[in-house]
């Protein structure tokens, strides 16, 4: 090696490492920014399809401004390089801002509601199980109750653990939505 | 002004010399634009062929090319088309006649979802539902065809929409807040890059399709004449670097070269520009090229690492890049002399495993030697177009492409009877130069109705069908991994090309003597109007050598 002479103009072959394509493991939730237009969620649910990449859960709304609307989903980092993802996507002409909310920056919750079929003494246990998860009772009939609980997937997931020996008729979840902690928007 | 007016504007403003199509009920209203504009307009037989010739057309010439499609099955029938042009990158716009909006998800006569079946096979597409839009979404859909990594954009408009008035102003500039192509490599990868390239013993630059789409061939030629580096090149990227010296390996991959191959497989660093790591040029990933370390430059950033991880990735524009990779490269003054061994290495591997064939002294035409007379008998001065399919492997490696864009085919997807319409369109693009169609004969007959519009429009291409009476590829890999079990593969002796060439307006041409093959090629291509030459070759011929599939480069057979 020549050049100016000096020892940094050097590089071995030896100190090059690859760094991307690797599986982080952990689930990822990715907040998208797309365009309001007509067809945009089929775009990046079939992407997701030709991919072969599965989407965990998928939660769509509004944002403050009409035009742009925002897509939280969640995807198994175990299962698929997430930056390969996230280019995929950026590669959609509608996409205009994928944020990987990393766990420890960033607010994650979802709505779930549950029905039970439960009478007399087991309705109070229910019951019960529901104040501890800070969920509320939204509908009572003769013969079932309907729960409503907001929180991390794993606490929705605990409820439901909880409230399956009791007769669980249904339940019905919104997928996550998250916001970066701080006070920059996501 | 009438919408469809307004498209014909928009057309000429981006350069739009020639359209191919085929006209229906929902797009009627362009095509009486059609009548009044000065675009040309080739009326294709089968919207597919419309669609490829617009490819060939492209690859051709460097713009983008335009194909017009009624709605339902004219927009169905481009789908084969539109998914060819997005694996090989192809700048295309397709333009979709669409039923009346108030009719849209009746099941109406001739309705189809062209936007959600074409969805995942385009770079994007637009479903236009108000008129006044419809400028500036073909604006839109130009920019984003040709930009960055090139690709098939949709754009459909339904029939109540062209034929609306509309306030025409010109459109001056697209804005897309969502696509912003990267251009420029980043500056201390691109160091990092020439800082490994002077520190490698054993490289090799590994060029594809993008360097011909990028047109930095001429920046690639810098690159390599900074120092001794070998070159190897996909199918796509051949003609990027001339097909000969001691630094041309030879193509790599499934039927590429052993030289190439086991360069890649002994390389400490390959440099890949523009190329994306298709499984028919890895083999067995686990085991490609398992001492080398990666540059990787592309203007796609989603290949990078998708298939092999990158150790310097450098996303932009080839064309930008290379003169900043050649520059940094010279400034280190890397000595030279680190490549002799390996250099040494190359030429005996060249010298002991040439391409070569059995050729006997009768005179049957063997299908390697039918490219080796064509080339002779072009001076390698014509656009080869090919089918997909032994035919093709053969001219990638026989015909020594000296310059980019004279090597036309159907690469990614692999489009059996992409040839003559993408002949069609290129001889439309560059009709000054020779357009000559390798095809077999399976694929020709997949879009031989073409052969009308070359009759009628004048479209001097030269057919050559290597005739080996079957589908050549398929029965090679019957022979080869299915136990000789043969099935349905014999194509028999039908058509008769010279009478069917006739028949369409055609000369029609049969070669069976080895002997007098390239002065008959010379004269057939020398024969004014579209000429059809079936040539009638060795049947049971394989194409080697050859990567088994899932195999490591390392084990070529043949």
């Amino acid at each position: 090696m020549i050049a100016d002479g000096s020892t940094s103009e050097t590089l071995s072959l030896d100190d090059l490492h690859a760094s991307v394509g690797v599986r982080s493991g952990r689930k990822h939730v990715l907040s998208i920014l797309v365009e309001n237009k007509p067809g945009v969620l089929t775009r990046v649910a079939g992407l997701f399809t030709r991919r072969g990449f599965n989407i965990d859960t998928l939660a769509v709304g509004p944002t403050d401004d009409d035009a742009i609307s925002r897509i939280t989903l969640t995807v198994d980092g175990a299962l698929h390089p997430i930056d390969q993802v996230t280019k995929q996507l950026h590669k959609l002409v509608n996409v205009l801002k994928i944020r990987d909310l990393e766990p420890g920056d960033s607010l994650a919750r979802e709505l779930a509601l549950f029905k039970v079929t439960v009478d007399g003494a087991q309705r109070a246990e229910v019951m019960q199980i529901c104040d501890v998860f800070r969920g509320k009772v939204v509908d009572v009939s003769k013969e079932s109750v309907i729960f409503e609980v907001t929180g991390t997937t794993e606490k929705i997931t605990a409820f439901d653990e909880m409230l399956k020996p009791f007769g669980l008729v249904e339940m019905m979840r919104t997928g996550e939505i998250a916001i970066a902690r701080g006070r920059d928007a996501t | 002004m009438r919408a469809v007016d307004a498209i014909m504007e928009c057309l000429k403003a981006e350069g739009v010399e020639v359209v191919f199509g085929l006209p229906g009920g929902a797009n009627l209203p362009t095509y009486d634009a059609l009548v009044d504009s000065e675009i040309r307009h080739i009326l294709v037989r089968h919207e597919a062929g419309g669609g490829h010739a617009a490819e060939g057309y492209a690859k051709a010439t460097g713009k983008v090319g335009v194909a017009f499609g009624t709605s339902g099955p004219g927009a169905t029938n481009l789908v084969t088309p539109i998914v060819d042009a997005m694996m090989d990158s192809v700048p295309v716009v397709f333009m979709t006649g669409q039923i009346r909006s108030d009719l849209l998800g009746t099941d109406g006569f001739q309705e189809a979802d062209t936007i959600g079946i074409t969805m995942p096979g385009v770079k994007h597409s637009f479903m236009v539902t108000d008129a006044e839009d419809i400028p500036r979404t073909i604006h839109e859909a130009f920019y984003i065809a040709r930009s960055g990594r090139p690709g098939p954009v949709v754009v459909d408009i339904p029939v109540d929409v062209s034929r609306a008035e509309i306030n025409y102003v010109p459109v001056t500039e697209v804005s897309l807040p969502g696509y912003q192509p990267n251009i420029d490599g980043n500056a201390k990868q691109i160091r990092q890059a020439a800082k490994a390239l002077a520190a490698a013993k054993r490289p090799v630059l590994y060029v594809g399709g993008g360097v011909v789409l990028g047109d930095a061939s001429e920046e690639l030629r810098a690159l390599v004449a900074s120092d001794r580096f070998p070159v190897t090149s996909t199918l796509m990227g051949l003609g990027s670097f001339p097909s000969e010296g001691t630094q041309w390996l030879g193509m790599l991959g499934m039927h590429g070269t052993r030289t190439a191959n086991y360069s890649m497989d002994q390389a400490d660093l390959i440099c890949a520009i523009g190329a994306r790591f298709d499984d028919r040029i890895t083999g067995k990933l686990d085991e490609f090229a398992p001492h080398a370390k990666f540059i990787h430059i592309d203007v796609d950033p989603a290949e990078i690492s998708k298939n092999v991880p990158a150790h310097i990735p450098i996303v932009g524009d080839v064309k930008s890049i290379l003169p900043h990779l050649t520059s940094e490269y010279r400034a280190l003054g890397a000595d030279s002399a680190r490549l002799d061994d390996w250099l040494a290495q190359i030429a005996s591997w060249k010298k002991e495993f040439p391409l070569t064939y059995n050729d006997t002294d009768d005179s049957e035409i063997r299908p390697q030697y039918m490219v080796e007379a064509v080339y002779e008998a072009t001076g390698g001065n014509a656009i080869i177009c090919s089918d997909v399919g032994q035919h093709q492997m053969w001219t990638a490696q026989y015909y020594h492409f000296p310059e980019p864009r004279r090597w036309i085919n159907s690469g990614g997807l692999g489009t059996m009877g992409f040839g003559l319409p993408a002949a069609m369109g290129a001889k439309v693009g560059c009709p000054d130069q020779d357009v000559v169609l390798i095809a077999g004969d399976g694929s020709i007959q997949m879009n031989i109705q073409e052969l009308a519009a070359c009759s009628q429009e004048g479209i001097d291409v030269k057919v050559l069908i290597m005739n080996n009476g079957c589908l050549g590829m398929v029965r090679q890999w019957q022979e080869l991994f299915w136990e000789q079990r043969y099935s349905h593969v014999d194509m028999g002796d039908f058509p008769d090309y010279v009478k069917l060439a006739e028949a369409y307006g055609a000369t029609g041409i049969r070669l069976t003597d080895k002997s007098t093959l390239v002065d008959d090629i010379r004269a057939a291509i020398a024969t004014p109007g579209p000429v059809v030459v079936d040539v009638r070759v060795t049947e049971e011929e394989n194409v080697y050598p050859m990567i088994s599939p899932g195999m490591p480069a390392r084990d070529m057979v043949g």
